[in-house]
């Protein structure tokens, strides 16, 4: 009897196994077909040589990582350089998302402090408010941000008639056009996890604190971040990364000396004077440090869970 | 303005209002310097509130509450030198036991080691200190609630004000932790101003009690006062178990009332002022006041018949139908002299009482 009823248990958990594989399937090629697929041909194409008018040559070739680190001079015939035209983009490029994370921080996490503190039926039409503006195509609030900041603009208007300034300050094609284009585009991804993390503290805990004589900002330094900080990481990460390979706001808000990584990338898919190897290779590149950024605040938020 | 260095907290007309509702009506009570003192009423009667507003979370609606003479219900919580324990400890999570307790001193200015050193010895004092380095979530609730209450005395507040910290302890947990507290109080001269529900924790631990319903005080006094004393019909109901009845008083004489009781049953007992012949008023009877016997062994003993027996431990509590009239629940302690007088269910009894019984309640 007992031997059987092992079996009936082993039949039972087949099944299971098998509805699993089954339920699971749809998962796996959308994983498979969207995500992994891409990235593979994006892999294997970094690898190949480019064909002048786009597209690529089945050669294996290093030229499109060379390129990137290496400067041979003219005709390719010098020692190697380095090559700091495109680490220099990625460079500014890491500058700029992250003074869009600093703003989006600022802002966002009152923001979010605010609306986890509203009366509990208050909170989702807070919420909407917030997410309202990004109903809009990122392209056209990227071009609105450009007509409110542009020298003829309201922000200018508004601030020679407050008296406050005599000059436009000239912000469009500066860094802190981008910025705050970037900014503007991902707000929304900082506010919403900081606000879930706000609403999930124990406010009891700020009392506890400010019982034990912490003044208010020590309350906010000591208990409330260091509570919510897996929202503040995540936020973080959700604004950074987008804004790291973004074009369109470096495109439309910045100049010249604001070109950004997703910029140089776009560049090299577009028109004829496209090299696909290379705008490959910097793909991955970008993906690479990304990827090493999450682990690294992966591997903090672990430990100090512990 | 009070001036007397002994009085700790001098709560004076302390009204709470939320919106139309009125939490807190009007509460005026002293806290003595170095007092065990008990917040005592059911849930809802506004305990928390007063708590909450002595330590600054609730402002006053009207009235003022001072701390050895200076007003401190203009001040933010962390300007009053009073520490709570809070019902859910609230402990800060991402901080070790250690940190936790010293978190206070940190606040007042000390430095990081001064603050660690005086931790470890308040930790020390709740018998915590191998805990230290945890946080505390790897804690019992027992332990949690300890490291509550040491981050609470590390500051060494003026007062320290508990909100029913025991209530989610098990009994046996319970019992010891009301000992130590106790203990603690008198270790360290602290004032305690203690909130519970629970009327026998409170006899037990306070060197008085305010008794509060519906947001009123109802009786201030010690333990022995409140529970022998009771001055109403929700003191004497809340505190201890009684048989509250419904008598008519007929007659007052040297300081004497004559009262009868549904069925005619006559009682003498001691005046109270405002309870005059004709008023119809409450009376309590404390059951383990009372005892029976076969036959009555006074003029005012009281002829019943035995309904039911109830074994409780270390009692055991007889209901008595008294003849014509209402139900009493007399108790007598398991033992050999109070076995002696429990009968079986039917039996024919007198219900006696013992001088100071019976007691006349204002309603
Ligand atoms: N913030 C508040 N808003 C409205 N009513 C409240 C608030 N806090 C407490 N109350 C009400 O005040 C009364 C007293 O509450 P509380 O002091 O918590 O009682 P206790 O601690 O004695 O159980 C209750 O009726 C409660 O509903
Ligand atoms: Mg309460």
């Amino acid at each position: 009897m007992a031997g059987g009823g092992a079996t009936g248990g082993t039949v039972q958990s087949e099944t299971y196994r098998e509805a699993r594989t089954l339920l699971l399937l749809p998962a796996w090629v959308t994983l498979g077909l969207l995500t992994l697929a891409p990235l593979m041909i994006m892999l294997v194409y970094s690898f190949l040589t480019k064909e002048f008018r786009g597209g690529v040559i089945w050669e294996f070739s290093l030229d499109a990582y060379d390129q990137f680190f290496f400067d041979r001079g003219l005709f390719g015939d010098e020692p190697p350089k380095i090559e700091w035209t495109y680490i220099g983009i990625f460079w500014r490029s890491i500058w700029q998302a992250g003074a869009a994370t600093i703003l989006s921080l600022l802002i966002g996490f009152p923001t979010a402090y605010f609306i986890a503190t509203r009366p509990e039926g208050q909170r989702a039409f807070w919420v909407f408010l917030v997410t309202i503006p990004y109903w809009v195509n990122l392209l056209i609030r990227t071009v609105s941000m450009k007509f409110l900041l542009r020298d003829e603009g309201p922000l200018n208007d508004g601030l020679i008639g407050l008296g406050v300034i005599a000059e436009p300050l000239g912000i469009v094609n500066t860094n802190l056009a981008v910025q705050l284009g970037l900014f503007y585009s991902y707000l929304p991804f900082m506010v919403l996890p900081i606000y879930a993390a706000v609403e999930r503290y124990n406010f009891a805990l700020s009392e506890a604190a400010s019982d034990l004589y912490a003044p208010r900002w020590a309350v906010l330094r000591r208990i409330v971040i260091p509570s919510v900080k897996p929202g503040i990481i995540a936020g973080c990460i959700l604004v950074f990364v987008p804004s790291l390979g973004s074009f369109l706001a470096p495109d439309l808000l910045g100049g010249a000396k604001t070109f950004m990584i997703g910029s140089l990338i776009e560049e090299q898919f577009k028109g004829n004077a496209g090299n696909w190897p290379f705008g490959a290779a910097a793909s991955m590149i970008l993906l690479t440090m990304v990827l090493i950024l999450l682990l690294v605040s992966a591997r903090q938020s672990r430990k100090e869970a512990v | 303005m009070p001036q007397d260095r002994d009085i700790a907290i001098d709560v004076q007309g302390a009204v709470k209002r939320y919106g139309t509702f009125t939490a807190l009506k009007t509460i005026s009570l002293s806290i003595r310097d170095n007092e065990f003192f008990t917040l005592l009423g059911p849930s809802g009667c506004g305990k928390t509130t007063l708590l909450r507003m002595i330590a600054g979370f609730e402002d006053v609606t009207e009235g003022a509450i001072y701390l050895y003479g200076d007003e401190i219900d203009t001040l933010p919580p962390h300007k009053r030198p009073v520490n709570t324990v809070f019902q859910n400890y609230a402990l800060f999570p991402h901080m070790s036991v250690l940190d936790n307790v010293g978190f206070g001193l940190e606040m007042l200015g000390k430095s990081k080691a001064e603050a660690r050193a005086r931790a470890g010895e308040v930790l020390e004092m709740v018998q915590l200190s191998q805990f230290a380095a945890r946080k505390p979530s790897q804690l019992s609730g027992g332990q949690q609630q300890r490291v509550a209450l040491a981050r609470a005395l590390a500051p060494r507040p003026k007062v320290l004000l508990l909100d029913e910290p025991l209530s989610a302890l098990d009994l046996k947990l319970r019992k010891a932790m009301q000992v130590e507290l106790k203990h603690l109080q008198r270790e360290t001269g602290i004032t305690f101003i203690f909130v519970t529900h629970d009327q026998e924790e409170a006899l037990t631990m306070s060197d008085r009690i305010a008794v509060m319903s519906a947001g009123e005080l109802q009786q201030l006094g010690e333990a022995r006062e409140i529970y022998e004393h009771p001055r109403n019909v929700f003191v004497a109901d809340f505190i201890g178990d009684t048989n509250l009845m419904e008598v008519t008083v007929d007659a007052v004489s040297n300081g004497r009332a004559q009262c009868h009781l549904g069925g005619g049953h006559r009682l003498t007992c001691d005046a109270v002022d405002g309870i005059g012949p004709g008023a119809k008023v409450h009376m309590s009877l404390r059951p383990e006041r009372l005892f029976l016997s076969a036959d009555p062994v006074a003029d005012e003993s009281l002829k019943g018949r035995v309904r039911e027996m109830i074994y409780i431990g270390t009692d055991i509590a007889t209901i008595v139908d008294l003849d014509g009239g209402p139900q009493f629940t007399v108790r007598s302690s398991n033992s050999s002299r109070g076995n002696a007088r429990i009968f079986e269910p039917g039996t024919e009894v007198a219900v006696n009482m013992e001088q100071g019984a019976a007691r006349l309640l204002i309603d």
